[in-house]
């Protein structure tokens, strides 16, 4: 007689834990194997490109590595420039989790600069930088999440697409930007570039002690980090990931889908909008055009990268930050035009693209039957 | 050895077996499918029925065994090998464009489809070959406007066309009304009466083996287990050789309920389609403590929008719902307060997030209460996975384990799963859509019988099913959905199969 016995396909838990450790390993490597391959792909396919044009892959690489990790002074130069991608690509990676597309972090980026240099005007010369740079930075995180809380909801309440509007939003943001710096904000003592008035020296945030890299990159760590933390071990997160998973059965619970999506598409802005702040408040000083210096546009390639999880985007935002350091020393060095880093990015993001059709398809890294 | 007057192909399979890593999915089945019959493949869910049919198609390669065609070895290595062979399938659901229209449809699905159409010859030609067939569909009307009848007939009518003369079909009368599945599997017969026509056809419908099938082979848990005359068969017999000695769980006698208390009442309900046209209006109803009120009706007469409203899946135009006197929304707030339960129909689509690993699917009701949140807000996987373990051994879900992703599970796995969510609590409310759909005997059985048990355990149930045999089973009194109104209302013990059939066709 034969009885279905509801524990015997879950015989496998009783291997060895070694080896069921080993296997977990073996499953959860395909997360970063893939990714590598992909970069590896790409590499080949720019040395290609880079044969076509007469110019040693062996130098580029050699420079793009000195540029970018060589030398302490690269090193600074690159987690300068990954602290904003960190931020941005969550502006991405979080919506991502309830299934929605947010290309618009740069306009988010930009108004939350812009807000962020305004709102400190009034209290210039007169409050301590503790008080300026809070308000600042209040400023810029709720401006960027109105920002994109606003995408969230013309997705929910008109059915707007929302990588189409926020995309289109940030046009609008640089518009909003340029009109008040070129005109009711510009400050008149520096004509030749219209920037809003200079926070002044005293204001801005400092160093990291020992390095040339501001705070905004230890901020940015701690704000992926907690945002893991809120996407995997809150009901918030488990809540979103529902939504994200299948939105009928979401409904079905009684989940207030609606309020899910504005809160992470305003959680995500309001990441954008730090980048923004950090812009202001420890590189530029001022809100100018230079805000808009593509960091919101780099940050959708970390997320994808990074396959939308909050903490793996530190590593590939610095990876990306290293290669757009390595620009300039590259157009010096080879005499290659600055955005032939550009052109690697863009390759990287295409061929990673692609890689995400390989992901189930390795045995290698399917688990075993047991 | 075969007539070859005959264009019907005669198939069979010796010793196919097929094993994946150290699963064995198919072992040692021989069938042997005579030309110009009708030949069912029964099996439940995971019996390896997909699996024997994959190998013959060509989608899998047999680890051990040979396929024989009109007496002669062949080896399938792809579809197309299996097309030159003549074998072609018929797949659960439709495979058709729904934007084109038949002719459209039939002529690019031709191998050497032409990349300029000239579609007066094709035209002709079509309404030439539909003169030989004994189905007929309107070759110019788009896809998506055919019923699923017309287009289950078209997808047979494609594989005739394209000249393939054994054809498997994937449960076939799944999608379609009693009528229709008599209607084509009718005429299926007699295509294979005639000669024309081989037929292997995976079904769980016993009436229709008994009345359409010659013979048939069982598969059971990957095993072959015989075959034989369905003439010399009993419905208990092939039952028994289906599911073996596999202990059912006991049915549930239904208890009498002596409550009057009416706890769920639709009160003027009107709600919209995706379209934006009224798809239910003013539709009132009561379900009483103890009660099933199964709802009857041709599928796309506004039964699936009424769960849907019910379910928070769909806002309501007008109109309230009420449970126990007090207004309901279906909110998790009301939902919890209220003890309010579903079962949809297609639970994958519907009630889980397929990425998400069974014990996160589990947990979806429980997530933000303890034990799993202790203060509403922090959430610990430990007790979410012992919660799982738990239910995973109760409903007895056939799962890896509760780390893995719900989709990797069988559709009954699947319901199984949902259950085990909805139901393991205390429920009052039980909102529940064609919840046996393309399930296999056994968990049919079992879902049927844990509805019962809420029913005599004092929950209002709403039944919503496609499937009349299904509502006369369960229901207490049977209300029937037509064009968006519910027409009528009977108890069940007044009422019967024509009656129900007369309202359903739109009688009043």
């Amino acid at each position: 007689m034969t009885v279905i016995n509801p524990m015997s396909s879950e015989a496998g838990t009783t291997l060895s834990p070694v080896r069921v450790f080993f296997d977990q390993v073996r499953t959860a490597s395909e997360y970063v194997i893939i990714p590598l391959l992909a970069l590896a792909v790409t590499c080949i396919l720019f040395s290609g490109l880079l044969l076509i044009l007469g110019q040693s892959p062996v130098d580029f690489f050699e420079l793009l590595w000195r540029g970018g990790f060589g030398t302490p002074f690269s090193w600074q130069n690159t987690l300068t420039r990954s602290s904003p991608l960190i931020l941005t690509a969550l502006c991405v990676a979080i919506p991502a989790q309830l299934g929605l597309v947010i290309i618009g972090g740069e306009g988010a980026l930009v108004l939350g600069g812009f807000m962020a240099a305004i709102t400190a005007l009034p209290f210039l010369g007169w409050a301590p930088p503790a008080v300026v740079l809070s308000v600042m930075a209040i400023a810029g995180v709720t401006t960027g999440a109105v920002w994109i809380g606003v995408v969230g909801a013309l997705r929910y309440y008109r059915g707007i697409n929302e990588t189409i509007s926020s995309l289109l939003m940030f046009y609008i943001a640089i518009a909003i930007m340029n009109f008040f710096v070129e005109g009711a904000f510009k400050d008149l003592a520096n004509p030749n570039k219209p920037s809003t008035k200079s926070i002044g020296d005293a204001n801005m945030i400092g160093k990291i002690p020992g390095m040339d890299v501001h705070w905004g990159f230890v901020v940015g760590i701690a704000v992926a980090v907690i945002l893991w933390v809120l996407m995997n071990r809150t009901t918030f997160g488990f809540a979103a990931r529902i939504t994200g998973g299948n939105i009928r059965a979401a409904k079905a619970q009684g989940l207030p889908v609606g309020l899910l999506m504005i809160s992470a598409c305003a959680i995500a802005g309001g990441c954008a909008g730090l980048a923004g702040f950090f812009e202001v408040a420890a590189i530029q000083g001022k809100a100018n055009a230079s805000l808009a210096a593509g960091y919101g546009f780099t940050g959708i390639l970390v997320a994808f990268l990074a396959r939308q999880n909050a903490l793996a985007a530190v590593p590939f935002a610095i990876l990306l930050g290293g290669i757009a350091a390595a620009g300039g020393l590259i157009q010096r060095r080879m005499g290659l035009p600055d955005a032939t880093v550009n052109v690697l990015t863009g390759l990287m993001f295409v061929v990673l693209l692609v890689s995400e059709t390989l992901y189930g398809r390795i045995p290698l890294f399917k688990p075993r039957e047991s | 050895m075969t007539d070859k007057t005959m264009p019907a192909v005669g198939l069979e399979t010796v010793g196919m077996t097929k094993i994946f890593g150290s699963l064995v999915a198919l072992e040692d089945a021989s069938i042997r499918v005579a030309p110009g019959t009708m030949h069912a493949l029964l099996g439940e869910n995971g019996a390896g029925k997909s699996t024997l049919v994959k190998c013959i198609m060509g989608f899998y390669q047999p680890t051990r065994g040979k396929i024989i065609v009109d007496g002669v070895e062949e080896i399938v290595r792809n579809p197309r090998d299996a097309m030159k062979l003549k074998l072609g399938m018929v797949y659960q659901h439709f495979t058709l464009v729904p934007s084109l229209t038949a002719a459209e449809n039939l002529v690019i699905s031709r191998p050497d489809c032409p990349s300029i159409v000239n579609w007066t010859a094709e035209l002709a030609n079509l309404e030439a070959f539909l003169d030989r067939m004994p189905f007929k569909v309107p070759l110019r009307t788009p896809v998506s406007s055919l019923s699923a009848g017309e287009k289950q007939k078209l997808e047979i009518l494609k594989q005739l066309y394209l000249d393939r003369r054994f054809l498997i079909l994937d449960e076939p009368t799944s999608v379609l009304t009693p009528g229709e599945a008599d209607e084509i599997l009718g005429l299926l017969r007699d295509m294979t009466r005639a000669g024309e026509l081989t037929i292997l056809m995976i079904t769980h419908k016993f009436r229709e083996v008994n009345a359409y099938c010659d013979e048939v082979s069982v598969l059971r848990r990957g095993k072959y287990v015989g075959s034989g005359k369905v003439s010399d068969l009993t419905t208990d017999e092939m039952a028994h050789m289906m599911i073996g000695d596999t202990k059912l769980r006991e049915r549930s006698a239904r208890v009498e309920q002596g409550a009057d208390r009416t706890v769920l009442e639709l009160s003027a309900l009107f709600a919209s389609d995706d379209e934006g046209l009224p798809a239910i209006a003013s539709v009132d109803l009561k379900v009483k403590a103890g009660e099933i009120v199964g709802i009857a009706g041709v599928s796309g007469n506004g039964q699936s929008e009424l769960v849907e409203v019910l379910s928070g899946q769909r806002d309501l135009d007008d109109g309230r719902i009420f449970i126990n006197g007090q207004p309901f929304e279906p909110t998790r707030q009301h939902m919890d307060k209220f003890k309010v339960f579903g079962l949809p129909e297609e639970p994958l689509k519907n009630a889980t997030a397929p990425r998400l690993s069974v014990a996160e699917n589990m947990a979806m009701r429980s997530f933000d209460k303890p034990p799993i949140s202790q203060n509403g807000w922090w959430l610990s996987p430990r007790p979410m996975k012992a919660k799982a373990r738990e239910l995973i051994a109760q409903y007895r879900v056939k799962t890896p384990g509760p780390d893995t992703p719900i989709q990797n599970l069988s559709g009954g796995n699947v319901q199984r799963a949902v259950l085990a969510r909805e139901l393991s609590g205390d429920v009052e409310v039980l909102i529940v859509a064609n919840p046996c759909f393309g399930l296999d005997f056994a968990s049919v059985a079992d879902i049927r019988a844990q509805i019962i048990e809420q029913r005599n355990s004092g929950a209002a149930v709403l039944l919503v099913s496609e499937d009349l045999d299904e509502i006369l089973e369960l229901s207490d009194r049977v209300a029937v959905m037509s064009e968006g109104h519910i027409t009528y209302v009977s108890p069940i013990g007044e009422t019967d199969r024509n009656t129900i059939g007369h309202a359903m066709a739109g009688g009043h």
